[in-house]
């Protein structure tokens, strides 16, 4: 036990810690250390203290001394009269040791010490910021609009995609749960098909199918014409929906409903499912019309589910990097921006202001669903009787085309991302080619990548399922230490709050940390395994414990007075008994390994390069095709392990849940 | 701790074991140093190869990434540097170093044969350049003419109305290639004059990447007809069939070089001087020409295929000190300018 909540803290706690004092770390110009002395050809003239200089000159502004840690502030700038030709001879020093000094020749000086210097040598001195601990970050991020609308933009692009992802989600559950008509299995299992991708593939699907060289376009041009097809397509380019309009929220929304339809579904199902007949009987019986028992019997009956499924649907698209990366063009938001914040400028101070940001709104999310579901338990009652429905000619087949438009859609997106990686120069050498499986001499990819993901992805699972259940089992079925269970049950529900990229940021501040002793993981598989257990935790550990709660505590009884030691139960009856809950867990984790790209696009290091990361890499470099080839790679291995899992599933259910029938 | 006679025995014979090891280990001992570089991965080998045909005794362990990822990586183990020497980054990420006290200071041998450009300024110089990467516009010409675009043959040329919405480009806040080339603007046209263009130029962009060869690998898969990259990208695409042009402005194009440092407070001094002595020689000079046109000791480069005419002439008078240390302000005010308005059109 203590092992685990160990693990939780280290991997969990104290990088968020970290995380959040590096926020606090501002950089500075302490204009009021520096001081400076000028001789014009009459010997050294008094010191001058570079605070009150620039104050005077009005050149510097004691409310706005922030900057960042590669800030520069030019010592010419005091003497407003300088010139590199002039005889001048300058001075320069710190009052203070330890502070940020300046640049002389390009090299940094922090000591005490006069530095003399021609105008020549001067002209280049440049004066650095120092270190300090404060609210900076945070005051010089929200008066820079270009950060700050990126905060209104996720929460437009995450409210968008809840309410369409939901209403979708919610009509084809109602389709497979309320209506008799066909193939339901096989509309089930499509739907859950972009689960094992990574997000991203959905953007890529989308450049091809309404890019500027849209598939779609084309198509119609071969099939009506293109002077049929012209004005229609300029019509719709000069409108508010024109072909590059893909890039940016339009394409975000439509790749985010793609990737969290599935999520959003799982739950209205199950809520949808768990309906007590006798309502509709007693609603028919009072000659109730159809919209009214709808409104009144349906929705009420589903709500809590819908309300769940918005909130996990709304977390999945405001953390979600993948997929505003790829398809995003201009239009910024938060996840991105840490990554353009820590990549691109190396600023890792606001990188870690934008996690704080991001945090909120997930966190809320997270709260919220979390007591909506506590609620949920109250409403089912012992007495329900199951809903089964009734078949009626119309309303069926209105569902079953409604679920093949969907169907067809995401089995469309997948069918374009292969298509196009098997094409050879699209769209002007439309012969089929395996090129763009040459991961080795793309930017960003690699065969070893794909190699990495599995090894990783099996780790993910062993030693995740490890931990996931040891540790549910402990908090299920532990006695005593009550404040402590409940503490370490806080921090399992913790991780689902945390989007990949702040824990993937908090990682580097925590693990390269040169007085980390725990230092060595950095760069290595064990770092990315670690992130990846800690970021998918959550679901593993509610999975686990649900599977635990379904075992009557007199086993443990039992075994007690039989004074055997709880290894041994633990051994023999309670992994046997929650044997396809542990299947699931670990299928779970591997998958989710396979298309995380959020978590550790921070931590990769170039042994430890990783396939959906090279998805995201080559796609950057412009390598789109291959980037395609690469995700459905990804796609066959999550669905090869699907169909495994599945098999394994049934051959494990005949042996040890043979008990379950009589 | 008890322990049985095998366990003694046992014990013995590893100490035994590990001693001679050693021993072998010590005669036989390779220097490892630790080279962080941002050079493209294929390169790499036969960098390693060339160099251990003159140097046996010194083994290169190689970490590459991007130029952001590694530059960001080298900032972030400031306090506890893991490499040795940093062997192909960019001359600007190195001067951020520079800044920050990183770099050991040592004059090669054979640097007075370098052209003074490839050159830190200062003596003994922080750096020296390897090999210059150049800005360059590649121009896709099958949708150039669906479009009636003519070709550009300046910077100017592409703030013209006529190219609205066909131009793309990196975003200099998360591309180096970006940031030189805006860097470059400001010094062609001056302050004033250079935001005044990228104010135009704006008009213009359909959109900005994150990556710096993107734009140009999109004009060659046709996603938009022109796109800002560099040379070295556009001559890869056209060898890969793709119906491109590059073009070089004439008002001159911006560069960086990709340049050499020893990490100060190294344990392998030596080593890491042999390398860099080695980096500016002719023969790693003529390796650097297989993929780069502009190589750092002047006459010896030779034509690389595809690669646009002139180029080393339209190269500008790059000052890395002005782009360095006005990095901040520069990418400050291009956010505020470009990257606020960005928000949706309703």
């Amino acid at each position: 036990m203590l092992v685990i909540v160990l693990y939780l803290l280290i991997a969990l706690a104290f990088p968020l810690y970290v995380m959040l004092s590096k926020s606090f770390e501002t950089y500075a110009f302490r204009f009021d250390t520096v001081e400076l002395q000028v001789d014009r050809g009459e010997g050294w003239g008094e010191t001058l203290n570079a605070m009150a200089l620039g104050e005077g000159l009005g050149i510097v502004d004691p409310g706005a001394l922030v900057t960042t840690s590669d800030g520069r502030f030019p010592a010419t700038s005091f003497f407003p009269d300088f010139s590199f030709r002039a005889k001048t001879l300058y001075r320069i020093r710190n009052t203070k040791e330890g502070s940020g000094g300046f640049l002389v020749k390009g090299r940094p000086a922090t000591g005490t010490d006069w530095f003399e210097l021609t105008s020549g040598e001067f002209r280049r001195v440049q004066i650095r910021p120092s270190q300090a601990t404060g609210t900076g970050n945070y005051l010089s991020y929200f008066s820079t609009p270009a950060l700050f609308t990126s905060i209104y933009n996720s929460l437009m692009i995450a409210m968008i995609s809840t309410i369409v992802t939901v209403t979708l989600a919610f009509l084809y559950a109602y389709a497979l749960t309320r209506s008799c008509m066909r193939f339901k299995g096989a509309f089930k299992m499509i739907a859950m098909v972009p689960i094992l991708v990574p997000s991203l593939l959905a953007g890529i699907g989308l450049i091809y199918l309404f890019g500027k060289q849209s598939l779609v376009l084309k198509v119609a041009e071969w099939a009506f014409g293109e002077e049929t097809v012209a004005p229609w397509w300029d019509m719709l380019a000069n409108g508010a929906y024109g072909p590059s309009e893909i890039y940016g929220p339009t394409g975000i929304v439509i790749a985010s409903v793609f990737f969290t339809f599935p999520h959003a579904l799982i739950i209205i199902i199950t809520a949808l499912s768990i309906a007590d007949a006798r309502l509709y009987e007693a609603a028919i019986a009072l000659r109730a019309p159809k919209p009214r028992i709808f409104r009144t019997v349906t929705i009420p009956g589903a709500r809590y589910g819908l309300i769940s499924a918005a909130f996990v649907v709304f977390n999945l698209v405001i953390t979600d990097f993948g997929v505003p990366k790829v398809i995003g063009g201009q239009f910024n938001v938060l996840a991105v921006d840490i990554y353009k914040q820590v990549i691109g400028q190396q600023n890792f101070q606001m990188g870690a202001v934008v996690s704080v940001v991001l945090l909120i709104p997930a966190l809320i999310a997270f709260t919220v669903d979390r007591i909506v579901q506590k609620k949920q338990v109250a409403l089912l009652s012992a007495r329900a009787v199951p809903y089964e429905p009734k078949p009626s000619r119309r309303f069926d087949r209105t569902m079953f085309a409604y679920c093949c438009f969907v169907a067809f859609f995401i089995l469309g997106v997948l069918a374009v991302c292969q298509y196009a990686a098997l094409i050879k120069f699209w769209p002007y050498n439309l012969s089929l080619s395996l090129g763009n499986y040459n991961f080795d001499v793309m930017d960003g990819g690699g065969w070893d990548s794909y190699a990495n993901s599995i090894q990783m992805a099996f780790y993910t699972a062993i030693v995740g399922t490890f931990m996931v259940f040891t540790g549910a089992y402990m908090v299920e079925k532990g006695k005593g230490f009550n404040s402590g269970r409940t503490g370490f049950q806080f921090l399992a529900m913790m991780p689902m709050a945390i989007p990949g990229m702040v824990l993937g940021l908090a990682y580097i501040f925590f693990f390269n940390h040169p007085n980390n002793p725990l230092n060595f993981v950095y760069g290595t598989m064990g770092i990315l395994v670690i992130c990846t257990v800690t970021h998918f935790y959550t679901v593993s550990h509610l999975t686990a414990v649900t599977a635990l709660k379904q075992m009557d505590p007199e086993f443990e009884a039992v075994s007690q007075s039989l004074k055997q030691p709880f290894t041994k139960i633990f051994a023999r009856v309670t992994v046997p008994v929650c044997l396809p809950a542990i299947l699931d867990i670990s299928i779970y984790l591997f998958v989710n390994a396979m298309t995380t790209v959020s978590a550790v696009v921070f931590l990769y290091s170039p042994d430890t390069t990783l396939a959906s990361v090279a998805v995201l890499n080559m796609d950057d470099a412009g390598d789109i095709a291959p980037a395609a080839a690469m995700g459905m790679m990804i796609f066959y291995t999550n669905a090869g392990v699907r169909l495994l899992h599945a098999g394994l599933t049934r051959g494990l259910h005949r042996r040890t849940q043979a008990w379950r029938t009589r | 701790m008890r322990q049985g006679l095998f366990g003694q025995v046992f014990k013995g014979a590893v100490m035994a074991a590990a001693g001679l090891a050693f021993v072998a280990g010590g005669a036989l001992a390779k220097t490892e140093l630790t080279v962080y570089t941002a050079v493209e991965a294929e390169d790499l080998k036969r960098y390693a190869e060339a160099f251990n045909e003159d140097y046996p005794d010194i083994e290169i362990k190689w970490v590459r990434d991007s130029t952001g990822i590694v530059t960001a990586k080298l900032l972030a183990e400031k306090n506890n540097p893991q490499a040795d020497v940093v062997w192909g980054l960019a001359a600007t990420s190195l001067l951020l170093m520079k800044g920050e006290g990183m770099l050991e200071p040592y004059a090669p041998e054979g640097l007075d044969k370098l052209d003074p450009k490839f050159r830190d300024k200062d003596n003994p110089p922080s750096w020296t350049g390897m090999d210059a990467w150049v800005a360059s516009v590649c121009v896709n010409t099958v949708e150039a003419n669906k479009n009636n675009l003519p070709t550009p043959t300046s910077w100017k040329d592409l703030t013209k109305p006529v190219y609205k919405g066909h131009v793309a480009m990196p975003n200099p806040n998360s591309s180096g290639t970006g940031f030189l080339d805006v860097s470059s603007w400001l010094q062609i046209f001056g302050e004033k004059g250079g935001w005044e263009f990228m104010d135009a130029l704006h008009e213009n962009i359909s959109h900005y990447t994150h990556s710096g060869s993107k734009p140009c690998k999109q004009a060659a898969a046709g996603e938009v007809p022109i796109g800002v990259s560099f040379a070295f990208r556009g001559a890869k695409s056209k060898a890969a069939g793709a119906p491109l042009e590059i073009i070089v402005p004439k008002e001159g194009i911006g560069w960086d070089m990709e340049a050499t440092a020893i990490i100060a407070g190294t344990g392998k001094l030596e080593a890491a001087k042999k390398l860099v002595d080695w980096s500016i020689t002719e023969k790693a000079n003529k390796l650097y020409n297989e993929g780069y046109a502009v190589v750092a000791i002047p006459g010896i480069a030779k034509p690389v295929k595809y690669f646009p005419e002139g180029i080393t002439e339209a190269m500008i008078d790059n000052d890395f000190e002005f782009a360095a240390n006005n990095r901040k302000a520069i990418l400050a005010e291009w956010q505020k300018r470009y990257d606020g308005k960005s928000e949706p059109k309703n």
